[in-house]
């Protein structure tokens, strides 16, 4: 009888690099350790708070979403080692291609709030210039970036440079052609690519034993890239891992693949409910191994933390939460006619017929309150 | 008679066709625990087995590559592709392989797949969720293309599909989903309307109204309140994509000399270009005005905030029919 085996055999919470252990104590890894031997206490302070920062920006969305202000919100909760250990093990110069859920990636890598939340809003497709973050826009198509980021990387072959670019994906992209041919498109050209995939354990609603009867990180040797298999909720070994593979692509190693293994605390957006398919027990489980917890019980342990270190984080993601809240409700509305920009870089007679068909259209209506309705039409 | 929302007509259609054929199996992202993201699959895995609803990997080319494979095996695979601007990795399976496979074996072999399509806008979400790409499909020989915008149409037509022996496309208008109609569970399928024909949903003689999907319930307002304008607006629902049944169209147009077709897909070689072109062909010298197009702008579908400009909607129909009628309109002045 067929029947779709969801295997637990993709998880195992074996054979997982580590450097802080769920109750914050410090673990020794012979691998990982010598990529993060300069990270001093005050660094590692600097980390937590980015976490925290990055998990405020999650709560205040979401109550955002709640309020009608977005549209629609993707949580990161739970997730935020992961983003803020690979985001900074990066350089300026290196190009970051993004799923949906890397918010705060874009955050740290000092993208607008608002205009981060615009695209949540429903006011743009995107919010930030991609060039002026070395940041593509975020992506919906599963799977789609990792091709973007190998092509990038062959650029950066072509045009000789030692900058590199990082896919991010999750569990269940790991399913779609594109990622498949991505990495096989990486060995070929040894591209200088790393391939970060955030194991967030469900895709919806499907379980990662669903899409994968092996750990993740073993399908990479298969293609000819190396792979590092790492605990997603310990900041210094996510922090760690991408420095390894940031170093083999800037060395002319080519692609590396890193599985980070974490979890989805939260819906897989606001639209979604997911009581519908996940037991408590699970979340229990991954709530007690939480990547803010366990490095403040680490720097608390080492009496790096102290009160006045604690208000300067809070602060810090306070005037982020303020931020974020005043930007996304001040954001104006499109102007109708904008629905017409950016389609082509020059003149397109029929659209341009029609943009002035709908201009004379809606002139009809006499707008009484002020409002504009042009777009930005070159 | 059952009062049911669209999507539970199409569970209950779904359910129907796996009661009456063992070789009819589910396929798709999120259908089975969670019943799919718009719960049109709720209850079904938990009453027919996982090896009928079948959660798949997140992959559509191998839903649907996959699903060609269960049909060489006499497998009736209904395909859920969650979102209409999803279907695209799955496109060179549906245009290269579903869509000419009976063909290229001298028709020895049967593709009787149903892609079920969420599709369409109006529900405010993100990139990708909102789209019309129908027409690619009606450009595609060899397969059917249906859109019902109704729950009792849309069980019959879901019913009629799955027991089609060519792969069929069914496209369900999501900003639809929870309106409420009448349905009949027990119909007797050879005495519906046939899964080809397009029917008059509000008869009229002034200007003939063609649409479907999810435009059918915003023309029926239109006809509503052109009627307050002393304007009598027969609607037609095409239901059929591909064939187009331009009998009820025809006839309509001998009538009324005047066609507005509008839907939400973008103007340029969508639905209304073909059924313009059709029925000037058909009926030329009926007709007292040259056909008018209300459709979406040929744009990538935009931001949500903007998507009430882009989509027709009752005001820009009336516009239209005023076109067609000569009456003073938002391109009086204007040749075209």
């Amino acid at each position: 009888m067929l029947e779709a085996s969801a295997n637990s055999g993709a998880s195992p919470q074996t054979g997982i690099h580590q450097l802080i252990a769920a109750d914050g104590t410090s673990v020794a890894d012979g691998e990982l350790d010598p990529f993060v031997a300069d990270v001093d206490d005050a660094q590692l302070v600097r980390l937590y708070s980015d976490m925290v920062a990055i998990r405020r920006i999650d709560v205040e969305a979401t109550a955002l979403q709640r309020q009608g202000q977005l549209a629609l919100w993707p949580p990161m909760l739970g997730q935020e080692a992961s983003q803020v250990g690979s985001l900074r093990a990066l350089g300026g110069d290196d190009f970051i291609f993004p799923t949906y859920r890397e918010n705060g990636v874009a955050y740290l890598r000092g993208a607008d709030l608002a205009g981060i939340m615009s695209t949540w809003r429903g006011s743009a497709n995107t919010g930030w210039d991609p060039y002026k973050f070395n940041m593509a826009t975020p992506q919906i198509i599963i799977g789609s970036q990792t091709l973007h980021a190998t092509g990038y990387a062959m650029g950066l072959v072509l045009d000789g440079k030692e900058t590199l670019s990082i896919a991010y994906l999750g569990d269940g992209a790991t399913s779609q052609g594109d990622v498949h041919e991505s990495m096989v498109f990486a060995a070929s050209f040894q591209a200088p690519v790393i391939f970060f995939c955030q194991n967030n354990h469900w895709a919806i609603s499907e379980p990662v034993g669903l899409q994968a009867h092996v750990p993740i990180a073993g399908r990479a040797p298969g293609y000819g890239i190396p792979s590092l298999r790492v605990d997603g909720n310990d900041v210094l070994a996510v922090l760690a891992a991408t420095r390894w593979a940031a170093a083999r692509a800037r060395s002319g190693g080519g692609p590396s693949f890193i599985e980070a293994v974490t979890y989805r605390m939260g819906a897989h957006t606001t639209a979604d409910d997911p009581t519908r398919y996940r037991g408590v027990t699970e979340l229990e489980e991954w709530g007690a191994k939480d990547p803010i917890a366990r490095v403040k019980a680490l720097l608390q342990g080492r009496g790096k933390l102290d009160d006045d270190a604690e208000a300067a984080v809070a602060r810090r993601a306070d005037a982020v939460a303020a931020e974020l809240r005043e930007g996304t409700i001040n954001l104006p509305d499109p102007a109708p006619l904008s629905v017409f920009d950016n389609v082509y870089t020059t003149e397109h007679a029929i659209l341009d017929r029609q943009r002035d068909h709908y201009e004379r259209y809606l002139a009809g209506f006499a707008p009484t309150d002020g409002t504009t309705l042009e777009g930005s039409r070159s | 008679m059952s009062r049911l929302t669209l999507t539970q007509a199409i569970n209950a259609g779904l359910r129907k066709a796996m009661e009456d054929d063992p070789k009819v199996v589910l396929m798709g992202e999120d259908i089975g625990t969670l019943g799919g993201v718009f719960r049109v699959t709720d209850g079904l895995m938990k009453d027919f087995g996982s090896h009928r609803v079948i959660d798949t990997p997140l992959a559509e080319s191998a839903i649907i590559g996959t699903a060609v494979g269960l049909a060489y095996r006499g497998f009736r695979p209904v395909c859920e592709i969650q979102f209409d601007g999803f279907i695209y990795p799955g496109f060179d399976q549906i245009v290269s392989q579903v869509a000419k496979l009976h063909m290229r074996t001298h028709g020895q072999v049967r593709m009787p797949l149903t892609i079920r399509v969420p599709f369409g806008g109006g529900i405010g979400s993100p990139e990708h969720h909102s789209e019309s790409p129908e027409a690619y499909f009606v450009h595609t020989s060899g397969l059917r293309v249906i859109s019902a915008s109704n729950p009792q149409d849309a069980y019959t037509l879901l019913r009629q599909a799955i027991a089609c022996d060519d792969p069929v496309m069914f496209f369900e208008p999501k900003r639809r989903y929870h309106a409420k109609g009448e349905v009949d569970l027990d119909a007797d399928l050879t005495r519906a309307p046939a899964m080809g024909a397009s029917r008059v949903v509000h008869a009229g003689t002034d200007v003939t109204l063609v649409t479907y999907g999810p435009l059918v319930a915003t023309a029926l307002d239109a006809a509503k309140a052109a009627a307050d304008d002393g304007i009598s607006l027969e609607v037609v629902d095409l239901r059929s994509l591909s064939p187009l049944d331009y009998g009820p169209i025809e006839e309509s147009v001998r009538r009324t000399g005047r066609v507005v077709i509008t839907h939400e897909a973008s103007e340029t070689l969508g639905l209304g270009a073909e059924v313009a072109a059709g029925i000037t062909e058909r009926c030329f010298n009926y007709l007292e005005a040259a056909p008018v197009r209300v459709t979406g702008f040929d744009i990538p579908y935009p931001p949500s905030k903007l998507e009430k400009h882009h989509l027709p909607d009752l005001d820009r129909m009336l516009d239209g029919v005023d076109r067609a009628l000569g009456r003073p309109n938002s391109l009086s002045g204007l040749e075209g």
